[in-house]
């Protein structure tokens, strides 16, 4: 392990979970830097995704903390809350809003940062939001869609729906962004095109936890990695360490260049 | 289909303008269709706002409520009781109805809204069916049960007391002494519409408007991107339900009683039909449906056998006949048939409602006038070569 001191930004200790008799998970301790790209990986059903609603308020953790800036996030916070808080998340299963323009997909998060949790402005025209919609075309010429931002946001393939999301995280300027799988059933240009934009914000000091079954991005951009399996961290270290793990060659053996 | 857009505020103004001289030209294309008559005029005014008003909760946030009527009759109330305490004047009147029927859609809202979807739906029908009983029953003392409420000639009227103002025999709501029925009362509803429908407007165009959208849209990324829902469809639920209590108002306004049955579920279900009808969530689709739905209900039901025959009666008389029998259940107290299968085509065929049926039809036009515009630019070109 690293003996480098930095800053903690979320520290998740002691966290249990299970599913009626199924321990999705074990008595988990994670600590994210701040700035760094931290990957967990595993096996499908390893936990990944609970570890990661725990976090945002999604799922309830039986026991453990998980601090984020002097919260515990177990403690019954709603999910606005904790985004309010900065964190940030991309799902699993993309999360976008169909039934409006690309460009107001990207405005609606730019005005949850810029308001909170609730404004009722009724007499100031989306029109003469300027700021906003200049700022959101300008995350959209990152995606290479900003030709495209009347369009519906429904009509979007699968993958340009992810990277949308992506930009709707970004946004917001999070102090800790959750991505789940952000490359997942993408082609392999789409996927190199993410991971360009995922170094672009690395390059800019993003906290990130990312979530990824593609060994090409994890090791491409991880600082960091922890291995998941059966609810429980069975390793933990930089790329090079994890790469010749004895332990997780044996219980990780998703993608055969580990 | 673009909800909300990015448009520029002249086009917006022209709106505006182009649907206040519609409204106020009413008399004049109403007696066209056989409804030029203040009293038909007024309610196609009147449930045009109402619908208006629920557009903004149905319509953008896509809950579905089933109790607005329980607004609508508050409303009602309200009015005649500041017509019978206070005064005749409208605005005070109108001004009551709209805090207290926004009270009351506060705590409604509060407690229906901790569910969605059918849930929250049956909640709403269940609080409307209940303010209506109580109407009818225990309330009477406030609501004076069966009878509904009047206004007589020796209420209170304290402010038209310190005014010096008569009590009439048959007291009609007024404004600075023009007196609100007829044309005027019609008037008065319309630019009460037009204020509505600028609102409206506004809320449509807002970033407000565009998060109730974008919960209908995707309600778990709202919350995920860190808004509350819940204020903000609490909020829609009582801009609406003061929607509906200003409708209410005005019914009291043009003839001052109120009655429970204004309360009743049936009420709640004409406020949906209107909205789906017309273009669920589209600016004009509410008016458009209420109009629709009140010209039928007073056209349609006014015409019987006898009126059904002079029609006919060109005809030798078995066919004159056999026509009368064929489209009489359709008419006179049928013509809930009509709307029935009126709103079965338009819903089968055109689920985007009339507003849908206006832009395929406008769409049309557009497309082939731009062909031909090509067409002719094509031979101008051919023409200079
Ligand atoms: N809400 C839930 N209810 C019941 N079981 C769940 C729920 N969410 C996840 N699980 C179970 O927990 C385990 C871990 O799931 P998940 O975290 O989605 O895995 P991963 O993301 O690593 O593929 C799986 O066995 C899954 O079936
Ligand atoms: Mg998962």
């Amino acid at each position: 392990m690293s003996a480098e001191q930095s800053n903690i930004v979320l520290d998740i200790s002691g966290v249990n979970k299970s599913f009626g008799g199924l321990q999705a998970l074990s008595d988990i301790n994670l600590q994210i830097e701040e700035g760094k790209t931290h990957a967990i990986i595993g096996p499908n059903g390893a936990g990944k995704s609970t570890l990661l609603n725990t976090c945002i308020g999604l799922l309830q953790a039986d026991t453990g903390r998980i601090d984020f800036e002097g919260h515990d996030l177990t403690k019954g916070f709603m999910p606005h809350d904790i985004n309010q808080m900065g964190i940030s998340r991309v799902f699993q299963t993309p999360q976008i809003f169909p039934d409006l323009s690309i460009l107001e997909n990207v405005m609606i998060p730019a005005f949850a940062k810029r308001d909170g949790s609730f404004k009722l402005n009724i007499f100031k025209a989306l029109r003469d939001e300027k700021a906003i919609e200049e700022e959101a075309l300008h995350f959209l010429e990152d995606l290479g869609m900003a030709d495209q931002h009347h369009n519906h946001a429904g009509s979007l393939s699968r993958g340009n729906k992810r990277r949308l999301e992506l930009a709707m995280c970004l946004i917001q300027h999070p102090k800790l962004l959750l991505l789940d799988e952000p490359t997942a059933g993408m082609a392999r240009h789409d996927t190199n095109q993410t991971i360009e934009l995922l170094m672009k914000i690395k390059a800019r000091g993003m906290t990130k936890v990312i979530i990824e079954h593609d060994m090409h991005v994890v090791f491409s951009l991880a600082d960091k990695i922890s291995v998941l399996a059966q609810g429980a961290i069975i390793a933990e270290g930089h790329p090079d360490e994890i790469k010749g793990h004895p332990k997780v060659r044996e219980a990780y053996l998703g993608s055969a260049e580990v | 289909m673009k909800i909300i857009e990015l448009s520029t505020s002249k086009r917006d103004l022209l709106i505006l303008v182009v649907f206040s001289v519609i409204v106020l030209i009413a008399p004049f294309w109403g007696s066209l269709i056989g409804a030029g008559y203040p009293d038909l005029l007024q309610k196609f005014a009147i449930f045009g706002l109402f619908a208006v008003g629920y557009n903004i909760l149905f319509g953008l946030t896509g809950y579905l409520s089933f109790g607005h009527a329980a607004f609508l009759g508050v409303g009602s109330y309200v009015a005649v009781w500041s017509f019978k305490l206070f005064t005749m004047n409208a605005l005070p009147a109108i001004a009551f109805s709209i805090v207290f029927s926004g009270i009351f859609a506060l705590v409604i809202g509060f407690l229906c809204l901790r569910r969605t979807g059918i849930y929250f739906s049956i909640l709403t029908l269940a609080f409307a069916q209940m303010s209506y009983k109580l109407a009818y029953s225990v309330l009477t003392p406030i609501t004076n049960g069966e009878t509904g409420l009047f206004v007589l000639k020796d209420d209170p009227r304290v402010i038209d007391g310190a005014l010096g103002i008569a009590s009439a025999e048959n007291p009609l709501a007024s404004l600075f002494g023009i007196t609100l029925n007829g044309y005027e009362g019609f008037y008065f509803c319309a630019v009460v519409l037009i204020l509505g429908f600028w609102l409206s407007m506004k809320i449509f165009r807002s970033p407000f408007g565009m998060k109730l959208v974008a919960i209908k849209s995707n309600q778990t990324r709202m919350e995920y991107t860190g808004f509350n829902h819940r204020p903000y469809l609490l909020a829609a639920f009582v801009i609406s339900g003061m929607y509906a209590g200003l409708a209410g108002a005005l019914l009291a306004v043009v003839d001052p009683t109120a009655g429970a049955e204004r309360m009743v579920w049936t009420a709640s279900g004409e406020v949906v039909l209107m909205t789906i009808l017309g273009g669920l969530g589209t600016m004009f689709g509410p008016l458009i449906g209420a109009a629709t739905i009140k010209y039928m209900e007073n056209i349609f039901s006014g015409i019987n056998d006898t009126l059904l025959g002079t029609w006919f009666d060109f005809l030798p008389q078995a066919l004159t006949d056999l026509l009368v029998t064929i489209v009489s259940p359709f008419v006179g107290s049928g013509w809930h048939l009509t709307l029935g299968l009126t709103f079965m085509m338009i819903m089968i065929f055109l689920p985007g409602g009339m507003v849908e049926g206006a832009q395929k039809i406008k769409a049309k036009f557009f497309n082939k006038s731009k062909t031909e515009q090509v067409e002719s630019e094509q031979l101008e070109k051919d023409g200079a070569a």
